[in-house]
């Protein structure tokens, strides 16, 4: 500390114990009023005159034990959902935005059709679309018609492709104009433009917003359900039919959150990194 | 078909509650006085209770009277489940065929409030505590058992076991005693499919998506005979759970509930109901049983 550098001033010495002193004290502030808040909130639900049966049906160790199994082997189904719709929804949005940012009268069928997918199915309700595709075709009795399974998780493609469509297409709107005219003058083909100039900027710029409709897919998966298999919260609603208690609930709540937790983990990450080389120029 | 019920009695129930609080004094005095004066002898005198028409027995069901609980929508033919029950349950309080007379009371009205037309009514009621603030209930003559149904040509058709189902996929409503029924009776290989409603169930049988529902045996019945185009019963699985009951309905606080609770009572402890659900539930026509 002392090597070359002449020794701090008095006014300075000063200024550094004043910040330190700041620094204690906001520490022991914002602890005192987050254990103020704490104990309030504690007292505020235990305290209250339901808390023992709320408890009791919501927070019951034995049935969470006993439901765990179950719960547990539901959510692998929603693993298995999330991954493979995830992977399909991401490849059809980038394709459909792509479509929609064709330009050039030829390719006005193909735009317009694009963007009534995207108006229609952000608009149509999953629940429904889910009920027209796993009730609906299979009704149609055509030969090779696949399982409830593949048919709900398509209708969630079709959905999730459509937002993701637009998110993409917002990337890819983002990048500059100049940058297009650059890459052209330079002898790309549009093509070439797409894959190397336009899109790595677009998908790195909508990554955060990609990833956080990932984590909203995560929890819609489970809603194949409806067609007959069982996923976590089904598996939890048998069990808490069979006790009379929620508690198998909220276990599948701390699943799904568990489950959440590394997605969302990897999207601060991603933001973070996306922020940070953005202005690594400045 | 339960559910219309189920339906039926919730929208009733408080408007039940408040007419049955409104008038029960005016409603307890005669039958009481009645009651005290033959409890000094034989409480329940054969063909002597006090009915609406002394002598007769008046004995109230819905129109149309479906299949298998009447036959022919007549009830006075003794034919069917529920007017088997109805003709042995009259003579055991002394009245013989010829002193029943049937009347027509809709569902709803018989357990709703106010003057009766019946003595006692059968119709498929479920014995529900909300009920019973409303009517009497006789002892359960019929403790709802599960049945499997399917559509002609699938899997599960002309199964006669329960292992002859193993390896079909069926469905139930979630959270029900059907589903149960899967689980812990039939245990099948594929796993049990669930549904949000009978109605998703019943379009995921019809589309081919499951093998066979479990239902319970009334909406068994109702859904094979009514809503599937080609339903077929395949058979009724043994008790399990905790059943749905089906009891006479007599007037609240009537003086006969005591004698036809005793007659249901004696009935089902000399076999007679057990007869007569294995030959109007379980025969032809019906929902063989399971093993």
């Amino acid at each position: 500390m002392s090597d070359g550098l002449p020794a701090p001033s008095d006014i300075q010495r000063g200024r550094i114990a004043y910040r330190r002193r700041r620094a204690i004290r906001s520490v022991l502030l914002a602890a005192a009023s987050t254990a103020m808040l704490g104990t309030v909130l504690v007292l505020a639900v235990t305290g209250s005159p339901g808390w023992d049966r709320v408890r009791r049906s919501f927070f019951d160790p034995q049935i969470a034990r006993e439901s765990f199994p179950a719960v547990l082997e539901g959510l692998w189904l929603n693993i298995r959902m999330l991954v493979a719709c995830a992977v399909l929804a991401l490849a059809l949005g980038l394709l459909i935005a792509v479509l929609r940012t064709l330009s050039g009268p030829v390719f006005f069928p193909v735009r317009a059709m694009a963007t009534v997918y995207t108006y229609a199915f952000r608009g149509v309700p999953l629940i429904i679309v889910i009920y027209l595709f796993a009730f609906g075709i299979p009704g149609l009795r055509l030969r090779g018609t696949p399982g409830v399974l593949v048919l709900g998780g398509a209708a969630l493609v079709v959905t999730y492709g459509a937002y993701l469509a637009e998110v993409f297409r917002a990337g890819i709107e983002s990048v500059h104009p100049s940058q297009l005219a650059a890459a052209r003058s330079l002898g790309l083909t549009y093509r070439q433009t797409m894959r190397h100039v336009v899109l790595p900027q677009a998908v790195r710029r909508v990554a955060p917003p990609l990833l956080n409709d990932t984590v909203a897919l995560q929890k819609d998966v489970g809603l194949v359900s409806l067609a007959g298999p069982i996923d976590a919260v089904r598996a939890a609603q048998i069990a808490t039919a069979e006790n009379f208690n929620y508690t198998p609930y909220i276990v599948a709540a701390v699943l799904f959150v568990l489950l959440a937790l590394p997605l969302i983990a990897v999207t601060d990450w991603v933001t973070l990194r996306a922020a940070r080389r953005q202005n690594a120029g400045l | 078909m339960l559910r219309r019920h189920t339906i039926a009695a919730l929208s009733s129930a408080a408007v039940i509650l408040a007419a049955v609080a409104a008038c029960a004094p005016a409603d307890e005095t005669s039958p009481s006085a009645t009651a005290s004066a033959s409890a000094s002898a034989n409480p329940c005198p054969p063909g002597g209770l006090p009915t609406r028409i002394p002598g007769k027995l008046t004995i109230g069901t819905d129109t149309p009277a479906y299949p298998p609980w009447f036959v022919d929508n007549k009830p006075d033919n003794g034919k069917g489940f529920e007017s088997a029950v109805a003709y042995n349950v009259a003579e055991r309080l002394g009245y013989p065929a010829a002193n029943v007379t049937w009347t027509k009371v809709p569902f709803n009205n018989a357990i709703a409030p106010g003057p009766k037309s019946y003595d006692l009514d059968i119709n498929q009621f479920s014995i529900t505590d909300e009920r019973k603030q409303a009517v009497d209930f006789s002892s359960p003559y019929y403790l709802v058992r599960q049945t499997v149904i399917t559509t002609k040509g699938s899997k599960a058709d002309g199964a006669t076991t329960i292992a002859g189902l193993k390896n079909a996929k069926l469905g139930a409503q979630v959270g029900t005693t059907s589903l149960q029924a899967i689980n812990e009776l039939i245990k099948p290989a594929p796993k049990a499919q669930v549904f949000n409603s009978n109605d998703d169930a019943k379009t995921a049988l019809q589309n081919g998506t499951v093998d066979g529902l479990v239902v319970d045996l009334p909406t068994a019945f109702y859904m094979t005979g009514a809503e599937l185009d080609d339903g077929v019963i395949v058979g009724q699985l043994p008790q399990v759970g905790v059943p749905e009951q089906f009891g006479i309905v007599l007037d609240k606080n009537s003086p006969l509930t005591d004698c036809v609770s005793d007659a249901v009572d004696q009935l089902r402890q000399d076999g007679t109901l057990a007869v007569l659900e294995k030959t109007w539930l379980a025969g032809t026509n019906g929902a063989p049983e399971l093993q």
